[in-house]
């Protein structure tokens, strides 16, 4: 059967194809849709994770006991899953045990441009990486064969135009072969304490040698003789740009990136007069071919920074570019936070109360844009927390007042409640605002602990935010509509002048929510052109359906689009001249 | 069949439906027996942001993405979008845009203001450029919601495609009940000089 499938839908069809069991993620770009798509086969135990951890060791149990697992992740997920990868690397497996991480160069959706490719060196862990949605299906149920056969785990590393490209793909069936799952004890493989830890190292290295020697005759690393002049060794997207940009060239396309098959790499060495990488991010095949005395060209020609194209490849070969770029400068178009999205009112009364604001990862990071201005840092997953907790330890108490965390509900339970544990225990005082919007709204508004309902969609416990932060010893604990802007400014202006630890949990949800009943959208707002006197105030929130339309001179009025106007109301409470009203 | 690549750039901005029209677009070309590839971004784009998606189809095709100055189609959903990804165009290449100014936050807010003549800009630069009233066809069509396939349907008159492969994926991708509308813009695309 041929359909036509983003390297996402193809890894959840492999992972199908290949008898897997239970597929447990995290969300995140431009990893998420694979688990949106295990969805799709009832055989597979799909889930949402509260983080990349705790899908890992979700994973970990599964393969434990016999079955076999997925488990998919962002880039920099695996730094919050690198604990359990390192030490499963030494267990090795029971039922094969797959774990893709998503990489983002250029960073599309990311805090940073992280190669996961030096993860699978230090974890000491092979990787596959594919090269096209088919690759993406053959390359996962290969996966599994070789996690088995070897007893390790394996990554398979994508990275945006691998996940987020469609191509055709011809499909299989689901094996018959589905490994059962039973209790197995085996101490000894299992318990990493020193004593069985030291004998495990022994076999991991035994294991990277053998998959390096074995490496040279997979099909999957292959040799592509196109005459002796160039060679160029690639994998992954960038073989398609080498293929698109240097047709004669011959290629090593390896399919397994680590451990390198360095008896082929030499073979293909002594076959090309001269020998190039071409690979995205760090360099990170040129240096082992360099570290086994093969001279090659790699990073002098191909940026560190940023995705490769077809032309980036063309360029770096001296040969000409095609492309004319159009000289003026025109208005950029950055992502905004949606008409009537609960984030708003708050970032609003942020500024205006200037506050130094500790922020996180979600749609909210958006706070940071103009005209709202209200965040003044993003590190990673649940960082806000602590990082609010370190400043105001340093700040002067006038200026630690000024300290505000902001977490959205996923992020927070994701990696934010230890660092509110923690800021509790250790008599922090800042002020954490919880923007609880029931939803995984930026990676496209996945369910979490938060929200009531599992990935399968099932109905299932909803965490109480208030209860949770009293047991965790929070004293202060108030919530607000974050639409109402008095009530805003006077909750967080309370709760900053406090010496001691707040929370403030926001009460509305995301206007962009699947389930029905959830959001409701009020009447749409309109601009009564007579009061309006061109003040602005309402431009203020940056709102996409308000729009300022120019009069004479330095005049003008605002203007609503009804069309896209959720109704939020929050526009109206700026307006001194009651000139915005419910549409007739 | 020829070893040529056929080079689609889809442009315009989040919200607009673009990823649907690229789906059709892949649909079509996979169902008339081409090999093809697709890639485009998601995440924050959907956010109102600028939004590409390109492509391709041939033989057989290498790179999702297409190279720079090599696109034979740009289908434009927005006119400025059009204007700066013009260089994705080949010289002498097509563009089908959608008259239409949809402004970004900073013209939003008065800070900047959106360029004009976009329309004439990319006329000039690409004399092969069809200008269509997407919305004012949509809603003749039936439905305001359909000008994306009247815009399809004015691509696929430029592409050498049997029409029956293009009407086969619309009935594939979209919903029933709003099947009919559909098919009707996308006629009425077709039928523009």
């Amino acid at each position: 059967m041929k359909e036509i499938l983003s390297g996402n839908e193809a890894i959840a069809r492999g992972a199908y194809e290949a008898g897997v069991k239970v597929a447990c993620a995290y969300p995140g770009t431009p990893s998420t849709e694979i688990l949106e798509n295990t969805i799709r086969y009832r055989e597979i135990d799909s889930s949402w994770a509260t983080n990349e951890k705790v899908a890992l060791e979700v994973g970990i149990g599964a393969s434990f006991v016999g079955a076999r697992s997925l488990v998919t992740m962002k880039h920099v997920g695996v730094n919050v899953a690198a604990d359990p990868l390192f030490t499963l690397s030494y267990t090795g497996v029971n039922g094969g045990l797959v774990l893709v991480c998503a990489d983002d160069p250029e960073l599309h959706s990311s805090q940073n441009e992280q190669d996961s490719r030096n993860y699978a060196k230090f974890a000491k862990v092979p990787m596959l990486e594919p090269a096209d949605s088919q690759e993406c299906l053959e390359f996962t149920k290969l996966a599994y064969e070789i996690s088995e056969k070897y007893d390790t785990p394996v990554l398979l590393r994508t990275t945006t135009r691998i996940s987020h490209s469609k191509s055709v793909v011809n499909m299989g069936e689901r094996t018959d072969a589905v490994r059962e799952a039973k209790i197995e004890k085996n101490a000894a493989k299992f318990v990493m304490l020193p004593g069985n830890a030291r004998v495990r190292h022994v076999v991991v290295e035994d294991r990277t040698v053998q998959l390096s020697k074995d490496g040279c005759s997979m099909p999957i690393n292959r040799v592509e003789m196109r005459g002796g002049k160039i060679g160029v060794i690639t994998s992954g997207i960038a073989y398609q740009h080498v293929r698109e940009a240097l047709p004669e060239a011959s290629v090593l396309k390896l399919g397994m990136v680590h451990p390198l098959p360095f008896d082929l790499i030499r073979e293909f060495a002594g076959k090309v007069e001269k020998l190039y990488v071409v690979e995205e991010l760090d360099p990170f095949i040129e240096e082992q071919v360099k570290a086994i005395g093969i001279p090659v060209i790699g990073k002098e020609i191909i940026s560190i920074c940023g995705e490769l194209t077809p032309g980036r490849v063309r360029k770096a070969f001296g040969l000409p570019e095609n492309a004319e770029t159009v000289a003026e400068k025109l208005p950029g178009r950055p992502p905004n936070m949606c008409p009537g999205c609960p984030h708003r009112g708050v970032f609003y009364t942020l500024n205006q109360l200037k506050a130094y604001v500790s922020g996180d990862i979600g749609c909210y990071t958006l706070g940071f844009m103009p005209p709202l201005s209200a965040m003044d840092t993003c590190i990673c997953m649940g960082a806000s927390i602590g990082m609010a907790t370190g400043a105001a330890k340093v700040l002067s108490p006038e200026e630690r007042k000024k300290v505000v965390a902001v977490i959205g509900d996923s992020t927070f339970l994701h990696t934010g409640i230890n660092g509110l544990m923690d800021m509790v225990y250790n008599k922090g005082a800042a002020t954490v605002i919880i923007l609880d919007n029931r939803i995984t709204a930026m990676t496209g508004r996945q369910e979490n602990p938060g929200s009531g309902h599992t990935l399968m969609n099932d109905p299932t416990n909803a965490v109480d935010f208030e209860l949770l932060c009293k047991a965790i010893g929070v004293k202060n604990i108030r919530t607000i509509n974050p639409l109402d802007l008095d009530e805003c400014k006077k909750v967080i202006s309370e709760e900053m002048e406090r010496p001691e630890t707040s929370v403030i949990i926001t009460d509305k949800p995301c206007v962009l929510i699947k389930r029905e009943g959830i959001f409701k959208a009020g009447a749409p707002l309109q601009v009564v052109d007579e009061s309006c006197t061109g003040c602005r105030a309402c431009l203020k929130i940056g709102c996409p359906a308000i729009e300022w339309v120019p009069g004479s001179g330095k005049k003008g009025k605002a203007h609503i689009d009804p069309l896209l106007c959720n109704g939020c109301d929050v526009c109206s409470q700026l307006c001194k001249f009651s000139a915005i009203q419910e549409a007739k | 069949m020829s070893d040529k690549v056929t080079n689609i750039v889809l442009v315009g901005v989040g919200g607009q439906g673009i990823l649907l029209a690229a789906e059709i677009l892949s649909e079509t070309f996979m169902l008339a027996g081409f090999d093809v590839k697709k890639s485009e971004i998601h995440g924050m784009s959907q956010r109102g942001g600028s939004v590409v998606s390109h492509v391709r189809y041939g033989k057989e095709v290498f790179s999702p993405m297409v190279p720079e100055g090599e696109g034979d189609i740009l289908f434009g959903f927005e006119l400025m979008e059009s204007y700066r990804y013009l260089s994705l165009l080949k010289p002498g290449g097509t563009v089908v845009v959608n008259d239409l100014c949809i402004a970004p936050p900073s013209v939003l807010v008065g800070q900047e203001q959106y360029p004009a003549d976009m329309a004439l800009k990319i006329q000039e630069l690409c004399p092969d450029c069809l200008l269509v009233d997407g919305q004012n066809l949509a809603i003749q069509a039936g439905n305001a919601r359909t000008a994306n396939t009247v815009l399809l349907g004015a691509v696929s008159k430029r592409l050498d495609i049997e029409e029956k492969y293009w009407l086969e994926a619309i009935e594939k991708m979209v919903p029933k009940k709003a099947l009919e509308v559909n098919l009707k813009a996308f006629q009425m695309g077709r039928g523009l000089k």
